[in-house]
């Protein structure tokens, strides 16, 4: 195991960005474990979110900025419902996982292209076209074969629609992404 | 009138924001002053004595010192001004440090306060006048609350010191939370055995009066002289004829009546007595499932009763006791654990509290002692502590420890194992906060020698599988989620104020904090007092405390109790009110406001009018504030000397 010295690795200003952003008191956390004891993806992550919790404490960046569970974490929230402190822990990993994407940490690739594939439908047709969504996800990750098995089940269904549907408001929606893109480019 | 003015710097408490030697020389000019000076610590000896220097040599007639707040040091001063020859209500004290120095940085604009304090002090010390107190007799018994413990303690320390005790206990047999105990840590030795000798006593001292099944009614009075009206609960036995033999016990054909002793582990009889160590050994009915009392069929108690004492007709009765000291010893309840819905929230059966383990643990108890689960009484193998059940959670309002649930975790896992030889304990712990004399020692040994398995991490949830339940916890130490398969959960519940005891608070005159807890005088130096005088504190009703700690309370409480009766009479508090006979149309608007009722109607020469009885007033002040026509005045603080006061600060 590593040895980390609390002084000089410390970044005080992460603490206080993420304490900023999320309007959460990290100091609140003393340790329980309840978030990891109710976590349903910890089997998947490689630190456990109480152990985010603390290294986020101990302001120690790089480690919880390269960590994949981050964008393992489901948002499911029952780290939030079951913290003893209120601690909005879920907000905490969302926060996390933004700052990890600004400053250029990889994160799990697939997710990664999921979220993209994910909000480009979103820009385009104002809500999510499934189809469309796959179609990306697919061409840039390669992964032919994810949920191949799900199509039968669900065609019979209705659920996939070929042509993205109409809504209303379509425009508006893809105000916010440009909104967003002029304000984040400043 | 010449005043001196004192201006303490508290070494560098006042001195460090404020310019004590500016507020002297400011208070030089205002009327009245003839003498003023900053001091380095004016509460020390040489302090005082500068004090009492000054008013020989400047033939001062009034003192003003300006320092700390009142409740620290004004006895002090009073008793300074006395030693040289001044009444000591001819001192003012004007508070520059929590007021002052203490809340802002700003040296210029504290000293403008401090100068304004001041100037309001010697500006209200003008209308002074002596005040003389009165002495006034005591009655030397006590009442004590809560029949647990500390109750006992105090009534037996209290007894075997000459006075005479009245205990009132809520439940129909004293012995508190502690006689539900099996064992206590850290010696585990039988909690019954230790205390069942002194409930004894407490039943045979001939200067105790016990009252059980009783609660308090209504207090009036004041230290030294309280009347306090007791309601004894109908029991619907007749106490002086009831041998306590549980005849009636063993033919009482309603038999699902909830058993509040046993935790609601098992049910009982609707006519019962609660344990065979009872004191007093007296059966009560339980109205709720009595089926005479019910439906008016039934009355098998009373044809099998040997000594006729059972008295369907029997009502609440009230007496009225008069005594010279009250001290509290509530005690404490459990928290309602079933707000945890990750934990059944009280759905599954075999997650039961602490105190029911307890009960089963218990030889006396409704399994004879055997560890049984509740729901198909098989011997658990897998047996799981969860801690902190209701301590140090403040998504359950309960932020605080209570303090003595890791060490009778670490006992029931000893006992569990001694129980069951078989059997695997597992404790899902947070921090082990075992800080009494023996106790590490005893959380190690169910470690090392009993293999308890500690787990560091708190519970998640708790879900049934199969005919057992899984536990979802975390190990922290390890770094993971962790799953233990339990046969039996038991949740260390933690403390919280008894119910009722904010009412009883209330009723006392006393304060308590937001978890109703009973507020100490001082958290460091009045720990059994409060802020009521002749009021003492036992126990955990002040906050959750162990077994010695609380012995070690009714014992403290004892001793203040003791203390204030060791004199024959009380010197009352001139600072009461004061009708002026002249003024008053005799309206009665006083007397009804009064909440001590310490304002009786007079006849003058054929006139009604009001005069306030001095040892019953306790000084609040609502009849000077109710009078029409400012006849009413309290002493000390009266009309003339507040505007005065308004007057100083205001001029500009």
């Amino acid at each position: 195991m590593n040895v980390i010295n609390l002084t000089s690795s410390c970044n005080s200003d992460f603490v206080r960005q993420v304490e900023e952003e999320s309007g959460q008191q990290l100091s609140l956390c003393y340790q329980c474990g309840k978030c990891t004891a109710g976590c349903p993806y910890t089997t998947e992550y490689d630190i456990p979110v109480s152990q985010i919790m603390r290294l986020t404490q101990a302001g120690q960046k790089e480690l919880v900025l390269k960590s994949k569970s981050l964008w393992l974490c489901a948002t499911c929230e029952s780290c939030t419902a079951r913290c003893p402190n209120k601690i909005d822990v879920a907000r905490i990993m969302d926060v996390l996982r933004h700052m990890a994407r600004r400053e250029g940490y990889g994160g799990v690739k697939t997710v990664k292209t999921f979220w993209d594939s994910f909000l480009h439908s979103v820009q385009k047709n104002g809500r999510v076209f499934e189809v469309g969504l796959l179609a990306n996800y697919i061409s840039h990750t390669g992964r032919f074969w994810t949920d191949m098995g799900l199509g039968p089940k669900v065609l019979p269904k209705g659920k996939i629609h070929f042509k993205p549907s109409a809504m209303q408001g379509k425009e508006e929606v893809s105000k916010i992404f440009r909104r967003y893109t002029e304000e984040s480019s400043k | 009138m010449k005043i001196g003015v004192f201006v303490c710097h508290c070494g560098s408490n006042i001195e460090g924001t404020v310019d004590t030697a500016a507020v002297a020389a400011a208070a030089r000019e205002f009327p009245g002053v003839a003498f003023a000076t900053d001091t380095m610590y004016t509460c020390s000896e040489p302090g005082q004595e500068e004090i009492v220097n000054a008013i020989k040599e400047h033939q001062l007639d009034g003192v003003v010192v300006a320092s700390c707040t009142p409740r620290m040091h004004e006895q002090t001063f009073r008793r300074t001004v006395e030693r040289a020859g001044l009444n000591r209500y001819l001192f003012e004290m004007a508070n520059i440090r929590e007021h002052v120095s203490w809340i802002g940085k700003d040296r210029e604009a504290n000293t403008n306060k401090a100068t304004d304090l001041v100037r309001m002090a010697a500006s209200k010390l003008l209308h002074n006048r002596p005040l003389l107190s009165k002495q006034f007799d005591i009655n030397k018994r006590v009442l004590i609350i809560g029949g647990g413990v500390a109750g006992i303690q105090a009534a037996l320390d209290c007894a075997e010191g000459g006075l005479e005790v009245v205990l009132v206990e809520k439940t129909t047999t004293i012995g508190g939370k502690m006689a539900k105990l099996d064992k206590t840590f850290p010696t585990v030795d039988c909690s019954c055995c230790i205390l069942g000798p002194r409930m004894v006593d407490v039943a045979q001292h001939p200067n105790i009066t016990l009252y059980a099944y009783s609660e308090i009614e209504e207090v009036s009075g004041y230290v030294g002289n309280f009347d306090v009206k007791v309601k004894k609960k109908a029991t619907y036995v007749d106490w002086d004829k009831c041998t306590g033999c549980g005849i009636c016990m063993t033919k009482c054909p309603s038999k699902k009546a909830t058993d509040y002793f046993n935790e609601g582990i098992g049910k009982t009889t609707a006519i019962n007595i609660p344990f065979p160590q009872a004191i007093p050994k007296k059966a009560k009915i339980d109205a709720d499932f009595c089926m005479k009392l019910q439906k008016g069929k039934c009355g098998i108690c009373a044809k099998v009763c040997p000594s006729g004492c059972i008295d369907f007709t029997q009502q609440d009765e009230f007496v009225t006791e008069k005594v010279g000291a009250i001290v509290a010893a509530t005690g404490f309840d459990l928290f309602d654990w079933t707000v945890y819905g990750e934990y059944g929230g009280g759905r599954y059966p075999d997650v039961i509290t602490s105190l029911q383990y307890e009960r089963m643990l218990s030889a006396s108890g409704p399994t004879g002692g055997h560890i049984k689960r509740p729901s198909d009484g098989k011997e658990p193998k897998n047996v799981v502590f969860i801690q902190c059940v209701g301590s140090r959670d403040k998504s359950v309002g309960r932020p605080y420890c209570t303090g003595f649930c890791c060490m009778y975790t670490a006992k029931q896992a000893i006992l569990t194992k001694d129980h069951l030889p078989e059997s695997q304990t597992y404790v899902f712990y947070m921090d082990i906060r075992a800080t009494g004399k023996n106790y590490d020692e005893f959380t190690r040994r169910a470690m090392e020698e009993y293999n308890a398995k500690y787990i560091r991490g708190r519970v998640s949830m708790i879900y049934p599988k199969g005919d057992s339940l899984l536990v979802r916890g975390a190990d922290t130490l390890m770094g993971t989620q962790v799953e233990v398969d339990a046969d039996l959960v038991v949740l260390a519940v933690g403390a919280e104020a008894a119910a009722g005891a904010a009412g009883l608070a209330e009723k006392l005159r006393i304060s308590y904090d937001s978890y109703g807890f009973y507020m100490e005088g001082h958290p460091k130096l009045k720990p059994v007092e409060t802020n009521t005088a002749g009021v003492y504190l036992a126990g955990s009703c002040q906050g959750p405390k162990d077994i010695p700690s609380s012995v070690a309370q009714g014992s403290a409480a004892a001793s203040k109790v003791l203390g204030l009766f060791s004199k024959d009479k009380l010197a009352s508090d001139p600072q009461v009110s004061v009708v002026d006979i002249k003024r008053c149309i005799g309206c009665g608007k006083c007397m009804k406001t009064c909440p001590f009722g310490a304002i009786k109607e007079i006849d003058f020469r054929g006139m009604k009018k009001a005069e306030v009885i001095e040892t019953v007033c306790q000084g609040c002040g609502i009849c000077t504030s109710t009078c029409p026509q400012g006849a009413a005045q309290l002493q000390h603080f009266t009309d003339n000397q507040i505007l005065s006061e308004v007057n100083a600060l205001c001029q500009f």
